[in-house]
């Protein structure tokens, strides 16, 4: 098992360096002159050379990039060029309502997906079966911020149960600041969980027809005795699967329904980036959803080989 | 053969898209290029049969138009998802195990960790926003969904006995992989073809409803979205409305995906004979 | 006693079990033996109360005194696996990959309610070491197990509360023949010494006549014909068992022919193989499949290659055939050395026919396209093409209509046909038979040997037939090569080989075969 977490371990981190030298190339080489193209066509030479002074582009390509991996290891995301503080300052506060929106919405998910796709599977074939998959195959066609719409509108406009948006932070008080985002959060999570129940219904009625489960029912386990003592740990392994998917686009999601609920969260401040053509926010931001995924497809294959002997022996 | 319901529904309500996306080229009930701010926030009625939005825009006519952008986009992402990522999945399956499969794999591995938001994002810091940068993110984010789909399709496909009587046959890997693989995992192909268009449909909304996408005057679902957002107190039908389209546009294509599969997939079929 | 009593069974309408008449005695083996979709398998289910959805039944499963098909359901879960224990087929899918044996042997006496978990952890450790099982700990998962240890495993669940009836539906057919040797005595042993009635269901003449005590044939969901074992084989009262047994030995005939030069041979031909890398960092490991194997093959011959799976025997054929490249010695054939760079032109001199009817044919081909894809080895397809197909499927005994229809319209024995077809269509010299009836009933098996033998005669073809099965190879060949462990282990004329096996090896393949006592076949041979 320690093997196999290595080896994962390794390969993780190659996909980080890999992924770190893709985007230190898109943001600082295919510009060319990543000084003037933030300045604008309008620069002085002087402004520009100033830059180009203070963003260290004196230096070789090679030595840049490892001053930037380096930084972003210790912490250190460089400094924002339209803020005029440092990254990190900035990431931080925002990273805070993000990131936690995105696991409260892939909890939820989950916890509503599994046991309705073990209803349905159960149920093959019944009424519930086919209100849960037709009901299902709706999520699936929503898009998230739409839905976020719909949401404001019902219970903030409407209804009043809810503010319309903004976050009084985590200071405010835990409940207080979960409450504001619990519309996002369930907005984000109704999609994924109407893909992620069907996965669950798939995958339980393939493991329910193996012949493990015909020996368990020999053996004189009941319908359900053998549903949850020998199909559901089978199932869960495509399930995994979805569910580490399921997290860079609830990521993604985050970041999106951010404008619907005038969340102070990484959303925003990626595309004030964007617009004000400051690359350093730009290019750390990526990095570091970029880390996020790849370690939760880390973490994902670990709860794979916990859960599959299999793969424990590593590869 | 008994076509299931849900293709029939499905293919009904893509095709209602399609043809009003078609459509659009040659007529709309009014022209969305011009602004009459003065029927600005119509209400439906018999002249404006959806209304009108802030610009005083047909939101019918918008509306189609839109379907135009949405289905163009993804229709090129998946071209261009499947163009690439096929051959590449089907020369990682004849190469199993060879570096060739291993880069080929990693590669995909290392596209999956940038979601498509991800790409778009890289994509218009560096060239600034525009449609054309929706298409590529989206197409770039289609095509290691499809070489694995591919590959895998293809690796079932290649320990079967006739693949082994087409190389006693003198047949190469390339030869194979044409004349036995791809005609074996089309339908695979095509299933997964009308889930990524409806995905792309999804992410193109995303795109342009966060201003990377299409950009003003050229309509799309997702700007509506965003242009609808400040009014949703006053006018909630403006929002309400390009939802719904996008809504049925990707339930369309679900369904029949989904019916696709059913007719295709031999378990399937064999579990209702 | 359990009794089956006008037991039937239709699914969806179809009826599967006509009238079913069955008694199972206490201490007595019973074999129920027919074709592939005779209902036998139908029949455990029955018993079991597992049949699929969908399932009609009407009839009795007597056990004691009450009738198994009127009980409710949670009244059937404390039976089974308790009164009755049952074994599958497939021992490399029959236990759950992601729990240790341990506890699915101790799951079978901790649902029945029937002991602690410390009582169950101790009577599983006994199970496991009477299965022979003793050295292996609970803690193993599945696949860290053989397919006969797996099947060990399922057998200790199976008996772990001495059950009354134990049924065994095929429970030898995936292992090789000294794996299914040791299990067949295994259970043997345990249904003797716990007085258990067991109910062996096989498609093999030979292991119910060597097994059981009582048989039953049946055939299209109706038993034709029970009776006591021997008596039962000695009189072969119905026609339909006379032709089973008949099939089960039959023997083509094969006219002598003049051997001539050798058209291929093989000199010290080692195959390795690269095993992924034990650690990172540590080099990829090697594994010798074919180690040092010599033969010669002469025009005209039939030489047969028996040994178990895992031998190496798929391996060397896939290099005689050129499509592997091979680390050492040599094969040639027609004067050229076989590889992947063989030549197209000699290619088509050798031509194969493998074992699975369903995987072998691309299923959106026709079958005109399909035959004629080793025209592909010519410098320019003949202008005659369709008649060519007709000609080869005409000796075939395939009807020339059949060209333009697609492959899911066949049997598994017309496919086989069509597949010889195929590798007739070049006119080679040498047609390799890598399992080509292994996955045909006997009958149909019968009539695909009778053809291999015919067109050997009329093309003075050579084969390279490959099995595991000896009786096969023994009905089709001249001579045979025994294969073990990627080395040729004996090598003689075919008769010689197996009546006087020089080889340890040999000797133990031929005892661990099932056969028919000699002269319990009297009345079939003469019939």
């Amino acid at each position: 098992m320690l093997r196999f977490v290595l080896t994962r371990f390794v390969s993780l981190t190659l996909s980080l360096i890999v992924a770190s030298l893709v985007i230190f190339a898109v943001i600082e080489i295919i510009p060319g002159d990543p000084a003037s193209y933030m300045l604008g066509l309008n620069a002085s030479p002087d402004a520009v050379a100033a830059l180009r002074d203070q963003l260290g582009l004196n230096e070789s390509l090679a030595l840049r990039y490892v001053d930037w991996v380096g930084g972003m290891v210790t912490g250190d995301f460089g400094l924002s060029y339209t803020y005029k503080v440092p990254v990190s300052d900035l990431v931080m506060q925002r990273l805070w309502v993000s990131l936690p929106l995105a696991i409260y919405a892939l909890v939820l998910s989950t916890l509503i997906a599994i046991p309705v796709g073990l209803i349905a599977a159960a149920k093959r074939g019944s009424a519930t079966d086919y209100s849960i998959m037709g009901a299902t195959q709706l999520g699936i066609a929503v898009p998230n911020f739409w839905f976020a719409m719909l949401l404001v509108l019902v219970f903030a406009v409407t209804l009043r149960w809810f503010s319309a948006g903004g976050f009084p932070g985590w200071d405010a008080g835990f409940w207080l600041a979960l409450k504001s985002l619990t519309l996002p959060a369930i907005a984000l999570a109704l999609p994924q969980a109407s893909i992620l129940a069907r996965v669950m219904r798939s995958a339980l009625i393939e493991t329910l027809g193996e012949d493990y489960i015909r020996t368990a029912r020999a053996k004189g386990l009941s319908r359900r005795q053998a549903t949850v003592r020998h199909a559901l740990r089978n199932a869960m392994i495509p399930v995994l699967t979805i569910i580490g998917l399921q997290f860079s686009f609830l990521l993604a999601g985050a970041i999106i329904i951010e404008n619907v609920f005038f969340l102070p969260g990484l959303g925003r401040l990626i595309f004030q980036g964007i617009t004000q053509r400051d690359l350093i926010v730009v290019e750390s931001l990526v990095m570091l959803l970029v880390f996020a995924v790849i370690l939760v497809t880390f973490l994902v294959d670990i709860a794979y080989a916990a859960v599959d002997p299999r793969l424990r022996r590593g590869r | 053969m008994k076509l299931p319901l849900q293709l029939i529904l499905g293919a009904l309500l893509s095709v209602f898209f399609i043809v009003a996306a078609v459509l659009s080229f040659l007529w709309v009930p009014h022209d969305v290029t011009t602004l009459a701010i003065t029927q600005k926030l119509q209400a439906p009625s018999g002249t404006y049969w959806l209304g009108t939005d802030h610009l005083g825009r047909d939101t019918l006519s918008l509306l189609m138009v839109g379907a135009r952008t949405s289905i163009a986009v993804a229709v090129v992402a998946v071209g261009v998802g499947m163009a690439v990522g096929v051959p590449l999945g089907l020369m990682a399956a004849a190469n199993r195990g060879s570096l060739i499969d291993e880069v080929i794999m990693r590669g995909n591995d290392l596209i999956f960790a940038f979601p498509s938001l991800v790409i778009a994002i890289l994509i218009t810091a560096v060239f600034g926003p525009s449609a054309v940068n929706a298409i590529l993110a989206i197409s770039i984010f289609n095509i290691p969904v499809f070489a694995r789909v591919t590959r895998g399709g293809a690796l079932s496909i290649w320990t079967l006995d006739y693949i082994l009587a087409a190389r006693v046959a003198g047949k190469g890997r390339l030869r194979i992989s044409v004349e036995h693989i791809l005609p074996n995992i089309l339908n695979l192909l095509i299933v997964q073809g009308t889930i990524q268009f409806s995905l792309g449909i999804l992410a193109e909304a995303a795109l342009s409803y966060v201003g990377l996408g299409a950009q003003p005057p050229t309509p799309s679902w997702g700007r509506m979205l965003a242009e609808a957002q400040t009014m949703i107190y006053t006018d909630p039908r403006l929002a309400i409305l390009p939802g719904l389209a996008i809504v049925a546009m990707v339930l369309g294509l679900n369904l029949m995906g989904d019916g696709l599969r059913d007719l295709t997939d031999p378990r399937v079929r064999r579990t209702r004979a | 006693m359990i009794a089956l009593e006008t037991l039937s069974v239709s699914i969806h309408g179809t009826p599967i079990l006509r009238n079913v008449d069955l008694g199972l005695e206490t201490g007595k083996i019973t074999g129920l033996v027919g074709e592939s979709g005779s209902g036998k398998s139908m029949t455990a289910l029955a018993i079991m109360g597992l049949l699929p959805n969908g399932a009609e039944v009407s009839g009795h499963v007597r056990l004691g005194d009450e009738d198994l098909l009127s009980l409710r359901e949670t009244r059937l879960c404390a039976i089974r696996g308790n009164r009755i224990g049952m074994i599958f087929q497939e021992p490399m899918t029959a236990l759950n990959p992601v729990k240790t044996i341990g506890d699915q042997v101790t799951e079978t006496l901790l649902i029945h309610g029937r002991a602690t978990r410390r009582e169950a952890r101790d009577i599983a450790t006994d199970k496991l070491a009477r299965v022979g099982l003793g050295q292996t700990p609970l803690s193993r998962f599945p696949h860290e197990l053989s397919g006969g240890q797996r099947q060990r495993v399922a057998i200790a669940m199976a008996i772990a509360l001495h059950p009354d009836l134990l049924i065994a539906d095929e429970p030898t057919t995936a292992l090789d023949v000294t794996t299914q040797a040791q299990i067949l005595d295994l259970i043997r042993d345990i249904v003797t010494e716990e007085g258990m009635s067991l109910l062996l269901i096989t498609h093999d003449l030979a292991v119910v006549a060597g097994m059981t005590d009582h048989t039953a044939v049946m055939k299209e969901g109706e038993i034709v014909e029970q009776g006591e074992t021997e008596t039962l084989f000695r009189t072969m009262s119905h026609p339909y068992t006379k032709a089973l047994l008949k099939a089960s030995s039959h023997q083509p005939e094969r006219p002598p022919l003049p051997v001539q030069d050798p058209i291929l041979t093989g000199e010290g031909v080692i195959r390795d193989y690269r095993t992924p890398r034990p650690s990172l960092f540590a080099a990829p490991g090697r594994f010798r499949a074919v180690n040092a194997v010599s033969f010669t093959l002469g025009k005209g011959e039939s030489l047969g290659l028996v040994g178990e799976s895992g031998c190496g025997k798929s391996t060397l054929t896939r290099a005689i055939l050129g499509l592997d490249p091979i680390q050492g010695g040599t094969i040639t054939a027609f004067g050229h050395r076989v590889g992947p760079g063989f030549p197209n032109a000699l290619r088509s001199g050798i031509q194969v026919v493998f074992q699975d009817p369903y995987g072998s044919f691309n299923p959106r081909w026709t079958v005109e396209r399909l035959v004629a894809e080793p025209f592909h080895l010519m410098p320019s397809p003949p202008a005659d093409r369709r008649a060519r197909v007709a000609e080869a499927l005409a000796d075939v005994g395939i009807e020339p209509t059949a060209m333009d229809r697609f492959i899911h319209e066949f049997s598994g024995g017309q496919r086989q046909r069509i597949a010889i077809a195929r590798a007739l269509i070049t006119k080679p010299e040498l047609i390799v038979l890598d399992e080509a009836v292994s996955a045909l009933d006997v009958s149909v098996r019968a009539q695909v040997l009778d053809l291999i033998a015919k067109l050997q005669a009329e093309h003075g073809l050579s084969y390279i037939f490959i099995s595991h099965d000896l009786s096969v190879v023994r009905a089709i060949t001249d001579r045979v090569m025994v294969m073990r462990e990627g080395e040729i282990v004996e090598t003689g004329a075919t008769e010689a080989v197996f009546s006087n096996p020089q080889h340890p090896y040999t000797r133990t393949l031929i005892a661990a075969t099932p056969q028919i006592p000699e002269d319990w076949q009297e009345k079939a041979k003469h019939a």
